[in-house]
């Protein structure tokens, strides 16, 4: 994943730089003349690399369903196409950091799915050794910085992430990213005033699922586009069709090329949406089901890309079915395994305290 | 083969539920992620989502069944291509996971103890070596002095904080640092305590090691969430991955005539924490060498200063590389009728007590804790064997203390020693007031000393 994400992101420094945004005239994704279509090899990865996460997920409220995973399980479902289309827009040794909802971003920055499955289920082979679960495992390995639990916390710890590359002049970008009730932490804009002022190479990813928890955007929010929370700091940005991992990635070449070229941050707001609720003891009373089977009819991030690759791409069936079939496996060995591993042994109690 | 759908349970504590509404029939074609079903809890009504795909061949618990235990089997899904019929009448061979047998959790009935390491009492009086010349230096030169030797031997260490470059410092412990080392290095930050110590601690996750100066420590509370739950907790919950090597420090606890916000200790707060280690020196020699010590260690440090001490002069050894280990008590004066334990500016008491009470024939021994966490309850413990009497001495809040901790110990590790309960003296149970006259009696007093030290002799 992580080769093919340096090859493409290769390509991505070789464009110009796109002019950076007025902060204040942040546009919609619908007005740009639609996204770069993916080559047939960019959306079957694509469509990959999303099922994993959506296939991960359920399989993940299932095992919680039975008991198996305790405690708190914020599921990705629906948001896939962020973090992917993100990803595909890196480089290697650019880092990722978000908040408790951290599946998907440990699963598209490459990072094993039995070591996550069996965090989950608090079992040795975990990442954390069974000692973060849901909301704690990091990979230095692969960059993927935390999971973390406390609200807007990841976005000032981003930005630390983004002060090293700096200071090392690595040429690396962080990626930060946030929910929209995140993203109304105080921690945020001061972050947001640091990156700036000194103009550290950063993208900050505002994951606007339109619900911070039970409370919708319109409820919480004084200003409810994103993109222009970064306004008074000139930090530019802009909304995206968080649905669409083609629109995606392009912002992401966009923002990802601003930053690395040494202008400081940027702020891409993506419009997306989660099917499940909150956690996994959320019943999304506040809002409709109609709500929700629109977007799961109409916009669903996966089954954009499989039209594309069964029309568009003339892939046949059997070969998406292949496709399907490896998720699977790789999903019910993840589960196999994280049922099968043995809890910490009592001893860890005591480990890791202090180095 | 076909697939089982378990009674899920929808939060960590639910046992059962209402099985309230199929929303599919056998014979329906069913995808992952379809709703197949309504359940009901106390609290909520809930979906349940297909996993798997097929066809829906049997319903085994009807719509409105109340007390369906968690896990129990309610519907069998034939996989694609399975016969309908036989998997209704065949019954369902459990999804992948489900059949699998948990493993039995490891027998954990009995808590492991902490490990023990022998620490035995410590010797500070080995750690300058005889002939060693003595260079008079104020505390503030000292933290100087160890920032700008750890700086010039490890490019990874910054210094980030408020006035700490172009203003040399709100209290001139960086003077000089920004010409030496440049703006790269030594960063003046925003007045944003949250954010730049946030920002510090995302960088020390990469593996640099910032000093995160902090105007007081008053202040860090705004940035305790990012000190406690980001730098302190996360080498825990990554099994060992992701350390944070930072150290943050700036003056704690009273000044003088700074009224309640500006005043207040917090070796106590911090020192609760697993995790962090606290350093508060009172000299200038442990000054320099606990925050060179401080600098070069993988966890994140709690250095608490003093701003009445930073212009108090000390001698301190001339040599390449002073350190001083974090974790140790120095027995600063020796004495066998009582012990006197303090730490940072509380050591000032302590001394002038000891004076004091050596004027009535009573030789104190004087314990400097230096660290807080972890503490050296060994050397105290030492000396209580000897002297078989104890006062602790802090300017921070009685409840949940310092002191408090140190009497706690005491009572577990020297209990059998002690010919009289330790008593403790420590600053008024009070916000810090502004008035001279209030801030003075809000403090401990050299006389509280004498008199805490008279009581545990019953003299």
């Amino acid at each position: 994943m992580a080769a093919n994400g340096a090859q493409m992101a290769g390509n991505a420094t070789k464009r110009a730089p796109a002019p950076a945004k007025k902060a204040g005239k942040s546009e919609s994704a619908k007005a740009v003349s639609g996204p770069k279509p993916f080559t047939k090899e960019e959306d079957l990865r694509a469509y990959r690399d999303m099922l994993l996460i959506r296939r991960f997920e359920e399989k993940a409220g299932q095992l919680y369903g039975m008991g198996l995973i305790g405690g708190f399980c914020h599921l990705y479902i629906g948001q896939e196409a962020v973090v992917v289309g993100m990803q595909m827009a890196t480089i290697e040794g650019d880092q990722v950091i978000t908040g408790y909802r951290d599946h998907g971003h440990m699963l598209a920055c490459g990072m094993e799915a039995n070591g996550v499955m069996a965090e989950l289920t608090g079992r040795r082979g975990g990442y954390s050794r069974g000692k973060g679960g849901s909301m704690h495992m990091f990979s230095r390995e692969k960059n993927f910085y935390g999971g973390h639990g406390i609200v807007g916390a990841q976005i000032a710890l981003g930005t630390g992430l983004a002060f090293a590359n700096r200071y090392n002049s690595n040429g690396n970008v962080s990626l930060a990213y946030c929910g929209d009730g995140a993203a109304n932490q105080g921690q945020v804009y001061e972050s947001f005033n640091m990156a700036e002022l000194w103009s550290l190479p950063v993208v900050y990813v505002i994951e606007n699922n339109r619900y911070a928890m039970g409370t919708s955007v319109s409820r919480a929010s004084a200003q409810t586009d994103f993109s222009k929370r970064g306004v008074s700091f000139n930090i530019p940005g802009e909304q995206v069709d968080g649905m669409d991992v083609q629109a995606v990635r392009e912002a992401a070449m966009r923002a990802i090329t601003h930053a690395r070229s040494g202008k400081g941050p940027y702020i891409l707001e993506m419009q997306t949406y989660r099917y499940r609720g909150h956690s996994m003891s959320d019943p999304a009373k506040y809002r409709s089901k109609d709500e929700v089977e629109k977007m799961r009819n109409e916009h669903d991030p996966i089954e954009q890309v499989r039209n594309r690759l069964l029309g568009k791409h003339k892939i046949s069936e059997e070969e998406i079915k292949a496709v399907d079939a490896e998720i699977r496996k790789i999903v019910n060995e993840s589960a196999e395994f994280a049922t099968h591993d043995p809890e910490p042994d009592a001893s860890e109690l005591w480990t890791d305290i202090v180095k | 083969m076909p697939i089982d759908i378990l009674m899920p349970a929808l939060s960590p504590t639910m046992e059962s539920g209402t099985l309230a509404k199929w929303l599919k029939k056998e014979g329906d074609k069913i995808k992952s992620g379809d709703v197949i079903a309504e359940i009901e809890t106390d609290k909520a009504t809930m979906e349940v989502e297909a996993v798997d795909e097929g066809v829906l061949a049997k319903i085994l618990i009807g719509n409105g069944t109340e007390n369906v235990a968690v896990n129990t089997k309610i519907a069998i899904i034939a996989a694609e291509g399975e016969d309908v019929g036989a998997a209704a009448s065949g019954g369902g061979a459990a999804p992948a996971p489900v059949a699998a047998p948990v493993v039995a959790p490891a027998p954990a009935a009995t808590v492991p103890a902490a490990p023990k390491t022998e620490m035995p009492a410590y010797d500070a009086s080995s750690e300058v070596p005889a002939g060693t010349e003595m260079v008079k230096t104020t505390v503030r030169e000292a933290l100087r002095d160890a920032m700008a030797e750890e700086m010039r031997r490890d490019d990874k260490v910054f210094v980030m904080g408020e006035e700490v470059a172009e203003y040399q410092g709100a209290y001139k412990v960086t003077q000089g640092l920004l010409q030496e080392f440049g703006a790269r290095r030594v960063i003046d930050t925003p007045i944003t305590e949250h954010g730049f110590a946030g920002v510090g601690v995302g960088a020390a996750m990469t593996g640099l090691r910032p000093i995160v100066e902090f105007m007081t420590f008053n202040f860090a509370m705004q940035a305790i969430d990012h000190i406690i739950n980001s730098a302190a907790k996360t080498l825990y919950m990554s099994g060992g991955q992701l350390g944070c090597p930072i150290v943050f420090r700036g003056p704690n606890g009273a000044a003088a005539r700074v009224a309640a916000q500006h005043s207040q200790c917090y070796a106590a707060w911090y020192s609760q924490i697993p995790g962090l280690k606290v350093v508060m020196p009172y000299t200038a020699a442990d000054a320099k060498g606990l925050l060179k010590s401080a600098i070069r260690d993988e966890n994140p440090i709690i250095f608490l200063e003093n701003e009445i001490l930073y212009g108090q002069s000390f001698d301190v050894p001339k040599m390449d590389d002073w350190i001083v280990p974090i974790g140790k008590a120095r027995v600063a004066r020796v004495g066998h009728h009582v012990t006197l334990v303090a730490f940072g500016i509380g050591m000032t008491y302590a001394m002038k007590a000891a004076d004091a009470l050596a004027g009535e024939g009573i030789e104190a021994e004087v314990i400097d804790l230096r660290t807080i966490r972890p503490m050296d309850v060994a050397t105290v413990v030492r000396s209580i064997q000897k002297t078989n009497r104890c006062v602790a001495i802090e300017e921070g809040w009685p409840q949940s203390g310092v002191t408090s901790e140190i009497g706690m110990k005491i009572m577990e590790e020297a209990f059998d020693y002690l010919d009289a309960p330790v008593i403790r003296v420590t600053g008024k149970d009070v916000p810090m007031p502004y008035a001279a006259n209030l801030e003075k009696l809000a403090l401990p007093t050299v006389a509280d000393v004498v008199a805490a030290a008279k009581a545990v002799l019953y003299r």
